[in-house]
Order: C-alpha cells, then structure tokens, then sequence
C-alpha cells in the first residue's frame, strides 16, 4: 500500500520533470536572438507571430559592454537564427557566449548567423597606420549603424532574406512585413527629414562617436565629442581644451545616451552655452522609445524640442 | 585569394543563370508543342461535331470549341506573362549578385575610405532570395588582432605581461604566498608573460595555447605550457569535449588564468589544496548542456593525477615530506588511478540585473603517501554579480564571489627511517575558504575586499609524532585592495595583506600590480 502510494507520488513528482526535460520538437516558430534590441525589434517587424525574439542586451546599456550572462548560453543553444551587429560591436561578450551554445546552426559560417554590418557602408573606416594609442578605434569602421533609419531599411531586408531562406513557407509572410516596414520607415524618414529641415548644419557635441549615422542622414555636423579617443574617458585638461574648440565651432547641441555619466557633459554644455540632450540610441533606452520608429519618433521630438527654444 | 571569396557567389549566379536558361527552352517549348496538340483537340472536336446529327448539338460544340480556344489563348498569355515575370525576377536578382560583387571587389583592399553616404535603397545588397549573407568581404586593418595566415583569422595572437612590486614584513615571503605566480619577494616579481594562441582549428574544433614565461626569485626564466587543447564547437546533443593540457573545471577561480583574478595572489585555500599552479593536467573533458529552462551545466574531467599540478595527488613534493610523509610515486596501474573531476553548475537571473552562478566541484585521485591511498577533494562556489541596467562602459557594478572546500587525505602507515619516525594510517582532513567583494564605483575603478581562511579538522596523529605542521595550521587574511583601469588593455592595482598564521605570527604585505595586453581584444567569460 506504502509502495503504492510512493510509487504515484514518484510518477506525480517525476512525469512533469520528464516532460519539462524532453527537447522541444516539431515545426515551431524561428527561434531568433539579436545582440541588441534594435535589431530584435525590426526582426520583430518582419517575422511577427512566426518568430520569437529574444534580445542579449538592454537598450538602457552601453552595447560594447554586455555581461554574458550565462542564460544566454542556454538562449543561444537553443538558438535558430543570431543576429549580430559585428564590426567588433559585441567583441568583448559574444565570442564566450556562443562558444558555449555549441548550436552548429548559429556558428559563424552557418546560415543562421547574420552579421548585419556586412550589408552596411560604414563611415569612419579607418585610413593608413592606426594602433590602440588612438583609443579602442573599430578597425573595420564605426559600428553605431543603426541610428541611420535609412540603414534600418537595409537590416530589414536581410533579415527578410535570413527568414525567408530559414522558414521558406512563410517568406511571403516576411516579404510583406518588409514591404509594411518599409513604407512606414520612409513615411516617417520623410516626416523626420522635414522635422530636422531647419536645423540642418547644426553643430553638435556628443560623448561617444556613437551618433554619426544618425547626424550624417540628418545633415548634423559633429564638432567634438567628451571622450577624447573611443573608450577613453575624458581628462580635466582635455575638457578645457574641448570647450573653447566647441565654442568656436558654434556648437548648440550636447547629446548623450542617457547611461552616460551626466556631470563631465552639464559641464561641458554650459561652459558652450549649448542645450545638454539626453538621447537613447536604442530601442527600449527608455519607456518612449520602445520599438525602432518611435526611438526615432522620441529622438526627433527631443532635438526639435530642444532646437525650437534655444533659437 | 579572393576569388575563392566570390565562388559560391559566383557559382550561385550560374545555377541562377542555369536555372532561367533551362526554363526558358522549356517554357517555349512547352508553348511551340501546344498549338498544334490544341489545333488536333480542336479539329478532333468538329470532326466529332459534324458527324453529330442534331444541330443543337453541333451549336453546342460550336460553343464548346469556342470556349476551348478562348480557354487555351488565355492560358498561353498566362504562361506567357509567368515567364516573363520570372525573367525579370532573375534579371533583378542577378542584377543585385552583380551590384555585391563589384561593392565587395571595390570593399576588398585594406583601409577604402569609405565616404558617409546615405544609403539608398536601390544600394541594398541582398534580395530576398539571394544566398548566403555573409560574405566576408571587411579589410584587414592594422588595429585588427595579429593574425597570422594572409588576411584571414587562422590565428590570433596576444600577450599579456603581469607584473608585481612591494614588500612585505614576513621574514619567508616564499612560504608567505601560496600561489606559483604571486609576488614572493621584495622588489619586482614577473608574475606572469603569457602568450596566447586561439584559433578555429577546421568546422569542428576551436584550439587555444596558453604559454607562460615567469621569471623566479633567482632571476631564471621558466616557461610553462600552461594549456593547450581543442574544444569541439557543434556536438550533437549538447556536449562538448575539450582535450589537451588544460585547468580543470573545479570551482571558479582554479580554471582562469592569474591577469583575470581580482587579487594580487592566489587565495590561500587554492593554494593549499590545489597547488601553486592549480589543479591541471593533461586529460579529456566533457561537458553536457542541460535542457532546463535555466542554464545548468555538467562537467567530468578525466587526467593525469601526477606531478605539481596534481598537487593533493600523485606528486612527489620535490623530494620534500607532504602531511609528515614522504613520497613514492605509485605509477599508473589501473583506470582507477587517473584523476576524475566532476563539477555541475548552474545560473540563475535574480533580477533584471542580478545574476547568480552556483557551482559544486570534486576531485578524486590516488596520491602518493603509499599504493592504495586516495584523495578527495569537494568544493562548493556561489558568484553574485550586479551591474547597473544602465551601465556605462560595463560600471558600475558589485560582485560577490565565494568558495569553500574539504580535502580528505588517506595517509598510509610509514614504517620509519633515519629521518622520519613510524606514522600509523589515517584520514586527514582540511577545510578552507575564500570570500571576496568587489565594488566598481566608476568607469575603470574598483574596489575589492578578500578574506580568506583555511583551518585543519584536528590534530592529525602525525603532528603528535612529528609536531604541528604549519601546511595545516590554522591561518587567515584580509586583503583590501584599489584597482584603476585606464584602459580594457592595462590595470594598475595596489593591495594590502593582513596575515595571520597559527605558530608564526602576523605579518604585513603591500603589493603593486600593473599588466598590460596586447592583441587581440578579450572577450570576458562571466
């Protein structure tokens, strides 16, 4: 009677243990996981119900910086498609990760692996003899490409590509997500390009060199940035060497990703007599900017906002 | 060299090209042989219909033909349309393959400036249907990791140097410090030059050589192959295999290398169970993957048990007497002779932005006090790391790093000699622990506090014969320490020791520690 009752306890206790252990099999949804939310979220966009997204970092954090956490190992295991920026975006995190997800289907020759930047014109690709004297200088060029909505447009259709070869029932599917995605993209690149129209030319500061595509599809003019070399933090004595440089040049704006240390940047801002910005560059940097058109939406409002007042 | 790059591209094109030729003969002359098999229908049908008597019946076919002509012309336009539709599909798509080989071959040579153009549409480089996106196609650069191998990444290279100054009030520095690479005299300590080889090897495995150079107290230069071994990267059903010269996974701590510690020095607790250089050996491991919702992980280790790097193993001490006994070293005889280490840890996200890693370890071995004893090793390590959702350059942060271990030692009966009395067989057992704080408070500064303790379980009858053995005496530290990273690539870290040992007293240490690195850029395992 004891061993009867043992025995149901046992296969109680066991049988969902069991169950919960067995492979997750069948023609599920692509499993999809991106280094950064902007790219989880336009592959979002595309793959709707017939992908899952999961996204490493938080749009709140500095990308370069990402713990690997070893959940994501799990994450990545399990993994159908991986999206990366490269460009040594992610150098210092992903290498570990993917090492441990021993999943031959995200290796770095496999299909399922996207290397989006390969697809991208970067700017600032480096010319001529460069070391680490210059600060941690991307050698393959500046990997911010994502603040150029108009580079949105080109990750979205390799991703369209990556789904459709992946999940070839559904790319109809994908390929009219891509069609939506793009005309909202140029609908609102439009609006945004007619918001930022009579600010043109306008000169600005930021932390780290990670605004550029977004400044140069808007016509911004970057006149110095607070970190005096990629990755190096800034010395009194650079500070005040950058100041008079930015105020000569004109300089209105100070913009910087809100994880940025705000006390080097306010300083800088009033010593100029520009407006300090608090400026996410990342899908879900804050609770208004959550997918990738309205970080832009939030973005522009900001800087118009911003340039309206001090005009 | 790059034409192996556009090849699959290329070779695509053709069967692209292939593909619309092959259509194109077959599509037309699917439309030349339907005529007249429609016409033969048709003239069949009004043979047919003119034989009919009833003239309803003829109107009928009339109408039938009629109908049958009109079915067929649309077909064809059909068919006609299809296949010019697909024409210019493959057109546009051989177009876009054109478009990526002529934007690689002008992307090829090394640092093209690239001027800042915004991109437009027309300019994307794949279409849908389009293969492989990954066309490696990024300029080798100057700052790249030294790669050896043309521009491709055969193999990366990198060499870190860690390098030791300060003192200390004990009058045996090198019985003060218990790690292999710890500064142990006054003055400068090359810690650790360590070169570094890692590489993909083929489709299936990754290899990676550590080889350290150090420089004693003496002023010799030893070298160390330190590891060396491959790792598989897809293995079916979640394994994965590691073989070669590697550190084993035991705990935390033992498997890194000394420039990624927090710390000056080893803690004493590795030191006094696992040896001055950890526990490391030539072997074969294999790990599994769990498929829990969390990621847990198994790990067995099988190695070699002999030499330094066995320490609690078979290892001879250098002739030197180990818990009151001399060594013999056994050999090998049987599997049971090898050392087995097993290890299962698991990780779980607290919170958005804490993480835990915990993790229990053991190492079983024969060791060397006589032909049947064995040694038993079990640890048990917790980590805690937060760090800010909105974190700059990786600060701040807090970290809490924890391990503790039991060692037990099967000591054989010696019979005695000139030098060492008789000693009856018996159990020893040790205890020992390490805990550490760190605090990055701003970007490139942290703080850490260790504490470390190791103590015996009792008296051990050898020390009642032999007097009390100061490698088992009862003994703790307080390391607080300051660390400033101007760089990812250099650190420049100051430490003080508090150190009590039962039997020889208190002593004070200040130690300076700078490294630099240079190579490739470090990925951070967490």
């Amino acid at each position: 009677m004891n061993g009867l009752i043992a025995s149901t306890d046992m296969k109680k206790f066991f049988f969902p243990l069991l169950i919960a252990l067995l492979p997750t099999t069948g023609h599920a949804k692509l499993n999809v996981v991106a280094t950064i939310p902007d790219f989880g979220a336009i592959a979002q966009e595309i793959g709707g119900d017939k992908i899952k997204v999961t996204s490493i970092a938080r749009g709140t954090e500095d990308a370069h910086f990402v713990d690997a956490r070893p959940s994501f190992i799990r994450v990545l295991n399990q993994a159908d498609v991986l999206i990366e920026g490269g460009a040594e975006l992610e150098i210092g995190w992903l290498p570990p990760l993917v090492n441990g997800a021993r999943n031959a289907k995200i290796l770095s020759d496999a299909p399922g692996h996207v290397i989006l930047s390969r697809g991208i014109r970067l700017l600032e690709v480096p010319t001529g003899s460069v070391d680490r004297s210059m600060g941690d200088v991307h050698p393959l060029g500046n990997p911010h490409y994502w603040t150029d909505p108009g580079n949105g447009k080109i990750i979205a259709n390799t991703l369209t590509a990556t789904f459709s070869r992946l999940d070839p029932a559904n790319a109809a599917f994908y390929q009219a997500n891509l069609k939506k995605f793009d005309e909202r993209i140029d609908q609102k690149l439009a609006a945004w390009t007619k918001a930022l129209e009579p600010y043109r030319g306008t000169k600005v500061v930021t932390y780290h060199k990670s605004f550029d595509y977004f400044l140069d599809r808007f016509g911004f003019e970057l006149v110095g940035t607070i970190e005096p070399k990629p990755g190096i933090e800034p010395s009194p004595s650079y500070i005040n060497a950058l100041i008079p440089r930015v105020k000569g040049a004109g300089a209105k704006l100070v913009m910087i990703e809100p994880f940025r240390p705000r006390k080097t940047p306010q300083y800088v801002a009033e010593a100029v007599g520009a407006k300090l910005l608090l400026v996410p560059t990342s899908a879900g940097g804050n609770e208004k900017g959550k997918d990738y058109s309205s970080l832009f939406d939030y973005d522009v409002a900001q800087i118009t906002a911003a340039l309206k007042e001090s005009k | 060299m790059k034409i192996s790059y556009f090849w699959p591209e290329m070779r695509e094109a053709c069967e692209l090209g292939g593909y619309i030729h092959r259509k194109h003969v077959l599509g037309s002359n699917r439309i030349k042989a339907g005529k007249p098999l429609a016409w033969s229908i048709a003239f069949l049908l009004i043979v047919t219909a003119a034989q009919a008597q009833d003239a309803s019946q003829l109107d009928k076919l009339n109408q039938q033909i009629k109908q049958l002509q009109e079915d067929f012309q649309k077909q064809q336009r059909e068919l006609r349309e299809n296949f010019e539709r697909l024409v210019r599909e493959q057109q546009a798509q051989i177009d876009a393959l054109k478009k990526q080989l002529e934007a690689s071959k002008t992307n090829a040579p090394a640092a093209v400036v690239q001027p800042p153009q915004p991109v437009v549409p027309e300019q994307r480089l794949s279409t849908a249907t389009v293969g492989t996106p990954a066309t490696p196609t990024e300029p080798w650069s100057p700052t790249a990791p030294i790669r050896i191998g043309s521009a491709q990444n055969y193999i990366n290279l990198s060499f870190d140097a860690l390098v030791a100054a300060g003192t200390s009030t004990a009058r045996d520095i090198e019985n003060l410090q218990l790690g292999g690479h710890d500064p142990k005299q006054r003055g400068f300590t090359v810690q650790n030059l360590e070169t570094v080889f890692d590489g993909k090897v083929d489709p299936y495995f990754r290899g990676q050589a550590n080889v350290v150079l150090q420089i004693d107290p003496h002023g010799e230069t030893t070298i160390e192959a330190e590891e060396a071994y491959l790792e598989t990267m897809s293995l079916p059903w979640n394994l994965q295999v590691k073989a070669g010269q590697f550190f084993s996974e035991f705990g935390r701590l033992n498997p890194t290398h000394p420039h990624t510690w927090d710390f000056v020095d080893q803690p004493l607790v590795n030191g006094r169970f696992l040896g001055e250089d950890g526990l490391r050996s030539a072997g074969a491991r294999v790990s599994w993957l769990a498929p829990t919702p969390f990621y847990s992980e198994l790990f067995f280790t099988i190695a070699n048990s002999q030499g330094g790097t066995a320490f609690s193993f078979r290892n001879e001490h250098e002739g030197m007497p180990f818990l009151g006994r001399p060594s013999t070293d056994r050999g090998v005889k049987s599997f049971g002779d090898m050392l087995f280490v097993p290890r299962y840890a698991a990780s779980f996200n607290l919170t958005d932005a804490q993480t835990l890693v915990a993790g229990v370890s053991a190492a079983f071995g024969p060791n060397s006090s006589g032909g049947d004893t064995d040694t038993q090793i079990y640890g048990v390590d917790l980590f805690w790391k937060w760090k800010s959702p909105n974190q700059h350059a990786g600060f701040p942060f807090v970290t809490w790093q924890t391990e503790g271990m039991l060692r037990r030692f099967e000591a054989s009966a010696f019979p005695g000699d000139l030098v060492t009395p008789a000693l009856p067989r018996e159990t020893i057992t040790d205890f020992g622990l390490y805990s550490q704080l760190t605090y990055g408070f701003r970007k490139g500064w942290v703080m850490a506090l260790r504490g470390d303790y190791v103590f015996p379980d009792k008296k051990a009858l050898y020390e009642t014969i032999v007097g009390p053995d100061p490698d088992r005496a009862n003994r703790w530290r307080i390391s607080p320490n300051l660390t400033y990273y101007p760089s990812e690539f250099s650190k420049i870290r100051l430490q003080y020791n508090l150190d009590h040992r039962n039997l020889i007293g208190t002593d004070h240490s200040v130690w300076v520690q700078f490294e630099f690195l240079l190579g490739t850029h470090a990925a951070h395992k967490f």
